[in-house]
């Protein structure tokens, strides 16, 4: 027996639960090893590593954080710190700016980036095909997704779509980014079972509170 | 690795479902509608030539709407549009998909154009959601390639109980199947007049491969919370709000509702001073030949 070994407890990892693909993203997060949970109520964030933005109708999650009070207290949140990941609507909602949103719509922030909603179309565009993510290939499910317009300079680029004949408007389009300790992606890894973007970002959150 | 881009798989069409999850989707007849839908929150609106209340009290045939309407809704809002096409109209169908909307409802609500085939939902890139009042029906709509499954309750008449008759039923033969010994669930499958791999697979995972909402007669914030908390994973709301005294306050009480579908202190606080629910008429009342969840099989 190992005597006076510390274990660190699991990082805790809330999934924002106002509407969306929650579930496939406790899934996801729950093969990493972390503790995944649900997060409805602004006293909820206060045990986070982490939070995860889900995918989603993003006008709709806009307008569900400024009726329940969690607006101000996680964009506080993440703008101190707190590591974030955001997959297509939770994208939107981590950009700094939004083209071709609602003008009321709100945005989190974090990322220093704007995002184009619903740039590759409507879902009779949405695709999958696989992409390079950090030398990963990755296989990647478009859903009326967004795409990254501009970055600033301390944006990382992860992925790209890849520039075929047939990709049009959308090859080279920006669709994954980190920028310090928020994350990004225009897909959805969370429909797929492969939860390496997910690891990614809990190597994140441990990386963000071994620094604590 | 294949940088192929495809369109219209499985993935693709559930996955959009998934992402409409605890949401409400909102009829809406025209481009003022939907502009109030959004207003509210709403995940999703559907495009219908006139609300199911509105088609009970006129009577006749009920057909997909008029392009222009669906053209005025898809450019007055930016989140997904969804269209009714009848039973087994594939061509309306295809007119909905180069319209460009995002979900086509292969609907009872509408007047059944074949009363012996529903559309052959795989032969489109747009995805489908289909009404179910029980397993097999869900599953038979499924193996037609439905993406999507929704209760079927009885539209337009602001009552609730057959919807709540239907996500049971479901729900409750599902666990059956849960409960069955594997050499049991050939059987099964054939009382369900569904295949055998994908009742096998409900089996195993206790729970249908696509998304699940519900539909029919949901008029308050009550209604959506108890169909949530009966295992909807979302709401569609049909005549329940333009029917209604206040449907802007309605419509966002309802979506405000269903995200806090087990919070009985904040389904209470958004039930408040809605002003008039729509009238309602109670489902024994209506003649057994005019029941639309009949419709479909």
């Amino acid at each position: 027996m190992l005597v006076g070994m510390v274990v660190a407890a699991p990082p805790v990892i809330g999934v924002l639960a106002l509407q969306g693909d929650v579930q496939e993203h406790l899934v996801s997060l729950a093969k990493c090893d972390v503790t995944a949970r649900p997060i409805r109520r602004p006293e909820e964030l206060d045990e986070l590593d982490g939070i995860v933005i889900p995918g989603g109708e993003s006008t709709t999650i806009s307008k569900l954080l400024d009726n329940f009070e969690l607006l101000e207290p996680l964009r506080a949140k993440i703008k101190a710190g707190l590591p974030a990941y955001g997959s297509c609507a939770g994208m939107i909602l981590l950009a700094n700016n939004v083209l071709d949103g609602r003008e009321d719509q709100h945005q989190l922030g974090g990322l220093d980036v704007t995002v184009r909603r619903n740039a590759f179309g409507r879902q009779i565009d949405s695709f999958e095909t696989d992409l390079d993510l950090a030398g990963e290939t990755v296989h990647a499910v478009f859903i009326r997704a967004p795409w990254v317009e501009a970055v600033g300079g301390d944006v990382e680029v992860l992925a790209t779509v890849p520039v075929t004949a047939e990709a049009g408007d959308a090859a080279g389009r920006i669709v994954a980014v980190r920028q310090g300790n928020v994350l990004a992606t225009a897909f959805h890894p969370e429909l797929t079972g492969d939860e390496r973007v997910h690891r990614l970002f809990v190597d994140m959150v441990r990386g963000s509170t071994e620094e604590k | 690795m294949s940088t192929d881009q495809v369109t219209g798989t499985a993935r693709v069409k559930r996955g959009m479902a998934e992402m409409l999850k605890g949401g409400v989707i909102m009829d809406v007849v025209d481009a003022t509608q939907a502009k109030i839908a959004e207003d509210a929150g709403a995940v999703a609106v559907m495009a219908l030539e006139r609300v199911p209340a509105d088609i009970r009290a006129q009577g006749g045939v009920a057909r997909m709407s008029d392009p222009d309407l669906i053209d005025g809704i898809i450019n007055a809002v930016s989140i997904p549009v969804m269209a009714k096409a009848r039973i087994g109209h594939f061509v309306e169908a295809q007119v909905l998909a180069s319209l460009g909307v995002d979900y086509i409802d292969e609907s009872e609500v509408l007047t059944p154009a074949d009363y012996a085939n529903h559309i052959d939902k795989w032969a489109f890139t747009v995805p489908f959601v289909c009404g179910a009042t029980n397993l097999g029906e869900a599953l038979r709509r499924i193996t037609e390639g439905a993406a999507m499954i929704r209760s079927k309750g009885e539209a337009g008449t602001g009552d609730v109980s057959n919807a709540t008759t239907h996500m049971r039923k479901i729900r409750q033969e599902i666990r059956r199947l849960q409960n069955l010994p594997e050499d049991e669930l050939y059987v099964a499958a054939k009382e369900l007049q569904a295949p055998y791999e994908l009742v096998k697979e409900i089996a195993q995972n206790g729970k249908l491969p696509v998304v699940l909402f519900t539909a029919g007669g949901i008029a308050t914030p009550a209604d959506a919370a108890m169909m949530m908390q009966l295992g909807a994973e979302g709401v569609f709301v049909g005549s329940g709000i333009f029917k209604s005294g206040n449907p802007a306050q309605r419509a966002e009480a309802i979506v405000k509702a269903t995200t806090f579908y087990d919070d009985p202190d904040v389904i209470a606080k958004v039930s408040r001073g809605l002003g008039e629910a729509m009238v309602g008429i109670n489902v024994d009342e209506i003649p057994e030949p005019h029941r639309l969840a009949e419709r479909g099989w």
